[in-house]
């Protein structure tokens, strides 16, 4: 139930892949929302899902979380193949989602929210003692800078707030981590809260897939990215072997039409310009 | 970046944040945090029960206040309010009201409504009288019948809600007319029935009181349990290296608890004493509480009072909170209206009529459960029933007419209201919403 130092996780670090997408297909009406998307995710990596608005990503974030059911296609997840058909088979795979409003519940404190629906309890009573020594402890284990975990949710920062919907995503010990846009609507400093403790998550061999519109924290954090394009794949980088322009040409499509191919062959004949 | 550098474990980490643990290694896991005003033993405790007041979380502090005027109040305009004897009546008036805005508290507590209790406390009582007096049926039989009808109204109630979503204050107010009509169709042309004076219902009602000897010994059972219970959570507490109440703060609370509760059983054994049916209340007050606090039922009534979508995505059944809850508002609605049939020996139509609804309603709201949805507590129906009691039986004392107890209450339930209103603009000023 809860991460404990003495249960390490049980995952063989870079060996391999948790969960690969196989052609994901998602139509809404006439919308194509998603064309054979191919992903592959590994344990201890960022995987950064980049793409403009209307690109697909809350589309196959959702698909891989079992809010939505792919038309076509197929999802291996740990070596097996999966049907992700519900929230809650997501999060018994081990697939976890924070969404972006965070689902929190305002009123309850920190130890509620994070057990919340998992509640422990001893004969038959809430085990309030157990609950909050062990929020503690997973805390601890993030380095969150929550102050008491004794107060309402709604008194903390935005950036704790994350944190908390972060860590309870942790209780299920899941493999996978989605976080969508995490830093929206944070501070500076906050948003470096938020990025360290995603290099935590994968420093603890999770593997985490973050939907980010924000560049600079892509390319602070993630190790590859892959880009969706009008609900197709539009290439997948290596962070440390790409330039920010180049991600972004991928998104923003700027590499496909005419007159951008017709300024990189003239740039290229002409030398490098800049 | 290569993937061998990502192989650190859950060990390593909590090896790595060993040394700033060390450092504060003699403080509890819960008050290392260097932003945390420290507040320790009884001088500590004091104060953060006085910065939490000023924060706007009020919890039952201005019910409290508002009694103590009230009775002072009526006290000064006539010297018997504070009578043994008129305490013991006071305790009796109370039940009802109190055992149906118990109910009301579950539903508040969801963000929701039942504006029928009223109706459906009536139709109970008229069950009740009609297959016990006329039909002849055997008390308990009668009782069965129509507490498992008050079950069914909630079950109707909170299926419509959730297979529906029809707003509960609609369903309710559907309920407040369709249930005064059922109550008037069972109980026929004749109107009223009696109630047999000496059946066991009755009899529980107005004349079942505790004995002096026994009152005291439950008093002592209730303090030793609630310093055991203290203790027993302070141990845990301390042995999981979190933060603990000291003994002497247990001691003081246990003992003031002792003195809360001895003085009112001491006031009324000098008349008739503590009431069975008072009794009665307390315990489903209390029962109402624990299930309320401690059990995970109770924690996902307050989520889904407080954020539905995230209740649901936490996995909580919602729809059987939404039923339970209905259906619990309309069970101790319909308990409410059994009790009060039996203090007043009689079933009319009448029974759960004109105010029974609003009172009860009001109850809940002036003891300090938010309209809000997601703050509040069982006690608040205890505190709020006996405001309104209070008002009712003092300016009966005063022979004022229903008419001034009707704009007083109101009067009453306006500032509570506001009350809540302003200490939630507070509490959210002081991020404590």
């Amino acid at each position: 139930m809860t991460v404990t130092p003495s249960t390490p996780t049980p995952l063989d670090v870079g060996a391999g892949t948790v969960l690969t997408l196989q052609g994901i297909s998602k139509r809404f009406g006439a919308v194509q929302a998603l064309k054979n998307i191919e992903l592959d995710v590994r344990a201890g990596e960022v995987l950064a899902l980049v793409g403009d608005n209307g690109a697909g990503k809350s589309t196959l974030v959702k698909t891989i979380a079992g809010v939505y059911t792919a038309d076509d296609g197929s999802m291996v997840f740990d070596g097996k193949p999966v049907r992700v058909g519900s929230p809650a088979e997501a999060q018994q795979l081990g697939i976890a989602t924070v969404f972006q409003d965070l689902a929190l519940c305002d009123n309850l404190d920190v130890v509620a929210n994070l057990y919340l629906g998992r509640e422990l309890h001893k004969n038959g009573a809430l085990d309030e003692v157990e609950m909050e020594r062990s929020s503690w402890e997973l805390l601890r284990q993030l380095s969150a800078k929550i102050p008491s975990v004794r107060i309402p949710v709604a008194s903390l920062s935005g950036g704790q707030r994350q944190t908390v919907a972060i860590a309870r995503s942790l209780l299920g010990r899941p493999k996978v981590v989605m976080l969508d846009e995490p830093t929206a609507a944070l501070g500076v400093a906050q948003t470096a809260e938020v990025l360290n403790l995603v290099e935590r998550l994968r420093e603890r061999g999770l593997a985490v897939i973050l939907i980010s519109h924000n560049m600079a924290d892509v390319m602070a954090v993630a190790d590859r990215v892959a880009v969706l394009r009008l609900g197709r794949n539009n290439g997948v980088f290596v962070v440390s072997e790409t330039r920010t322009q180049d991600i972004i040409a991928a998104i923003t499509g700027a590499t496909d039409n005419a007159v951008s191919e017709r300024a990189a062959r003239r740039s290229k004949e002409e030398g490098p310009a800049s | 970046m290569s993937l061998q550098g990502s192989g650190t474990r859950p060990q390593d980490i909590s090896t790595t944040a060993a040394p700033e643990e060390n450092g504060a290694a003699q403080l509890p896991a819960d008050l290392q945090d260097e932003r945390l005003i420290a507040r320790e033993g009884i001088s500590g405790a004091v104060g953060a029960f006085t910065s939490r007041l000023r924060s706007g979380d009020l919890g039952s502090v201005p019910v409290v206040v508002g009694l103590v005027i009230i009775w002072a109040v009526f006290q000064i305009a006539n010297s018997s309010f504070l009578s043994s004897r008129n305490l013991v009546n006071l305790t009796l008036q109370t039940t009802s009201v109190g055992v149906i805005a118990l109910g009301i508290v579950l539903v508040l507590l969801l963000g929701e409504i039942d504006l029928s209790v009223g109706s459906v406390s009536g139709v109970a009582a008229a069950v009740v009288g009609v297959t016990f007096v006329n039909q002849g049926w055997p008390i308990v039989l009668s009782l069965v019948a129509a507490i498992a009808l008050g079950v069914l109204i909630g079950l109707f109630y909170g299926l419509l809600y959730t297979r529906f979503g029809v707003p509960s204050f609609v369903i309710t107010l559907a309920g407040l007319l369709g249930f005064l009509g059922l109550q008037l169709l069972v109980l026929g042309k004749d109107g009223t029935i009696n109630l047999p004076y000496d059946s066991a219902l009755v009899g529980f009602a107005t004349r079942s009181f505790l004995s002096p000897a026994m009152a005291y010994a439950l008093v002592a059972l209730v303090v030793a349990a609630y310093a055991l219970s203290r203790w027993q959570g302070r141990t845990a507490r301390a042995a999981a290296g979190l933060s603990a109440a000291p003994n002497s703060v247990i001691a003081i609370k246990a003992a003031g608890l002792a003195i809360v509760l001895l003085i009112p059983v001491a006031v009324l054994n000098g008349d008739r004493g503590v009431s069975s049916m008072f009794l009665l209340f307390l315990a489903l007050v209390v029962i109402t509480d624990l299930a309320v606090r401690r059990t995970r039922w109770g924690r996902s009534v307050f989520a889904v009072g407080g954020n539905v979508e995230a209740a649901r995505r936490a996995g909580i059944n919602v729809r059987m909170i939404y039923l339970s809850v209905f259906a619990a508002c309309t069970t101790f609605a319909a308990v409410g209206g059994i009790l009060a049939a039996a203090r007043l020996v009689a079933v009319g139509q009448a029974s759960g009529g004109t105010d029974v609804n609003l009172n009860a309603i009001a109850s809940a709201v002036i003891g300090g459960t938010s309209l809000f949805g997601g703050r509040g507590s069982a006690y608040s129906a205890l505190l709020g029933a006996l405001v309104i009691t209070s008002i009712s039986n003092g300016l009966a004392l005063l022979s004022l007419d229903s008419n001034v107890r009707y704009i007083v209450t109101a009067g009453v339930l306006l500032i509570a209201v506001t009350i809540d209103s302003l200490s939630r603009r507070s509490r959210q000023a002081h991020g404590r919403a």
